[in-house]
């Protein structure tokens, strides 16, 4: 045994490393947790470390800042000088639009603002894992953070707890492929889940082809994964195509759009209602009515001016059938001098031919034309324009059927 | 010829001359090395997400392994490293510590028949350990904890010829560390 030991050293060696962390893996695999104690070790460790470096960054940055902030500063004043009292308003302006731009503290209003409990965390590094997305947090079970808690912005969700440690906690980021939530259209409530890819668009599975969701629609949370309470916002659907049996819906994650850097952990989450998608209120233009035509022959005999129920006038060029036949109505009315509503007789003969033919012109004499050709058609085959039934829109007022 | 290689495979094989290749470093190098390289995965990814490719433990894995030449110390730096990677990731522990403990191993083995010096074979080596961890790492993701991972091979080619590119110049620094005499 000894002799083989020494001459397959390092086999050995090797063997005993694997399987060692073959049972350690088995281990974690079999009871569904952790090692704790090596991950507390190495996260403690780690933690101070990226604390440090994350306190010297932001300080350089900082100082870098104030340092251009401060270039600004004197060559506004060079400006102040020629034009003191609008400088400063505009001063003042911009003051008070980049505190309120501060995103520390529009994290703090929406913290106040918000129902549910929140703490305000740093993200202070990433995980090892290959293509995870995985953040680390400053804050821990210490300040009272658990495993599963839910990850926010005021932008909307970022992601949920995996592991808390007394210092840092671990946030699994909504990119992340094994990442899963329960979300909600915003206008039709369609039910789907949240899924990350490992890069920038997540989507969202389990969406029925039947049912309907548009592009530019948001998503919220639902509350059904018992992780994010319910109306937090998602993000935005850029794409949805039809899939096999799901639709294949892929939203841009709206918490995620303004860099991580400043989060907030759900640590007592209140459910509220999904917004309501606001109508768009464009103004619509209504032209002014038109104003009522006086009759010239009503008011110069002293009629009244609505008692003849003229035909209208046709003014302008003919655009509908029923314009048609009221300009044929006018002419017949015309050439036969009859006066709607007026003249006695009943109608005018509405089958004479307004438009004889030449040749018939020529050898019918005066007089006959219009009885004649009048006789034609009511005894041969008729125009069609003629004898086709009036339709409604073409009624005349006033005027009787023939 | 034969007799050359021969000779040289004899020689080389040779206990005195093997202690000859071994490199020795400061004990705060070997534990502050590996410690910065998982510091610098933890960290400037944060800021820089492309750097998220450059897999420096691997890198300090496999020079330690190389510049030892001893498998046993190659096999305990891979599993220390990669349970320390471990235990800063979201997996399982043990992952990357088997996966490096065999990129440990082979790299230590192979320092025994290669010119480790040489930028070209360090090059070489580093792209295959690199091309190999990914696809070990993917293979054990998938057997052991039934992972469904992709395994993209032209992206995983590119990181490996990239991780290689930067493996020449760093292997170049931390030959600086070496203890001398």
């Amino acid at each position: 045994m000894e002799f083989f030991l020494n001459r397959y050293r390092n086999l050995t060696v090797l063997l005993v490393a694997i399987v060692a962390q073959l049972v350690l893996l088995a281990y974690q695999v079999k009871s569904n947790g952790e090692v704790r104690l090596i991950r507390v070790w190495a996260v403690s460790a780690v933690t101070p470390l990226a604390r440090v470096i994350e306190a010297g960054r932001s300080g350089t940055v900082h100082f870098v800042r104030d340092y251009f902030v401060l270039l600004n500063v004197r060559e506004e004043n060079q400006r102040l000088k020629t034009d003191l009292d609008r400088t400063k308003m505009d001063n003042q302006y911009l003051r008070s639009e980049l505190s309120t731009a501060d995103r520390a503290k529009s994290l703090a209003i929406f913290q106040q603002q918000s129902p549910s409990k929140t703490i305000a965390a740093h993200v202070i590094g990433n995980t090892t894992g290959v293509g995870a997305k995985v953040v680390i947090v400053d804050r821990g079970t210490g300040s009272g953070v658990q495993k599963g808690m839910a990850v926010i912005t005021p932008d909307g969700i970022v992601g949920k707890v995996t592991s808390a440690y007394p210092t840092a906690s671990f946030v699994l980021l909504i990119t992340d492929p094994s990442f899963a939530a329960g979300v909600i259209s915003q206008k039709n409530h369609v039910h789907g889940t949240l899924k990350g890819q490992g890069y920038s668009t997540v989507i969202v599975d389990y969406v029925q082809n039947e049912q309907k969701v548009e592009p530019g629609e948001q998503f919220f949370t639902s509350g059904d994964d018992r992780i994010f309470p319910k109306g937090l916002p998602v993000g935005e659907t850029t794409v949805v195509r039809e899939g096999k049996s799901y639709k294949q819906i892929f939203v841009t994650p709206s918490g995620l759009q303004n860099g991580l850097e400043e989060v907030l952990i759900v640590t007592e989450g209140v459910h509220m209602p999904i917004p309501e998608v606001q109508p768009t209120s464009q103004p619509v233009h209504l032209q002014d009515p038109p104003p009522v035509e006086s009759s010239d022959s009503s008011t110069t005999d002293g009629a009244p001016a609505q008692a003849p129920a003229q035909p209208p006038k046709q003014s302008g060029p003919l655009t509908t059938d029923a314009d048609r036949l009221v300009d044929q109505y006018r002419k017949i009315g015309e050439a036969e001098k009859h006066v709607y509503g007026q003249s006695a007789g009943g109608a005018p003969n509405f089958n004479i031919n307004l438009n004889p033919r030449p040749a018939d012109a020529a050898t019918a004499p005066p007089g006959a034309q219009s009885s004649a050709s009048s006789r034609a058609q009511s005894s041969a085959s008729p125009p069609a324009q003629s004898t086709a039934p009036l339709p409604p829109a073409a009624k005349i007022p006033g005027a009787k059927r023939p | 010829m034969s007799d050359l290689g021969t000779d040289f495979r004899l020689d080389f094989s040779e206990p005195q001359l093997l202690k000859k290749g071994v490199s020795k470093y400061h004990i705060a190098a070997i534990i502050g090395i590996p410690l910065a390289a998982i510091l610098f995965q933890v960290y400037v990814p944060r800021f820089f997400e492309r750097l998220s490719y450059l897999e420096l433990p691997l890198l300090v894995t496999v020079y330690f392994s190389l510049m030892r030449r001893s498998p046993v110390a190659g096999v305990l730096f891979g599993a220390g490293i990669g349970l320390a990677q471990d235990s800063l990731s979201h997996n399982p522990l043990g992952m990357f510590g088997i996966v490096k403990t065999l990129v440990g191993y082979f790299a230590a083995s192979m320092s025994q028949r290669f010119d480790v010096q040489n930028a070209g074979v360090r090059l070489v080596l580093s792209f295959f350990f690199c091309f190999f961890h990914q696809f070990f790492y993917w293979v054990l993701g998938r057997a052991l904890l039934g992972e469904a991972l992709d395994l993209d091979l032209q992206t995983t080619l590119v990181v490996a010829v990239l991780n290689a590119l930067v493996a020449v110049p760093l292997f170049h620094i931390l030959d600086k560390l070496k203890v001398t005499g």
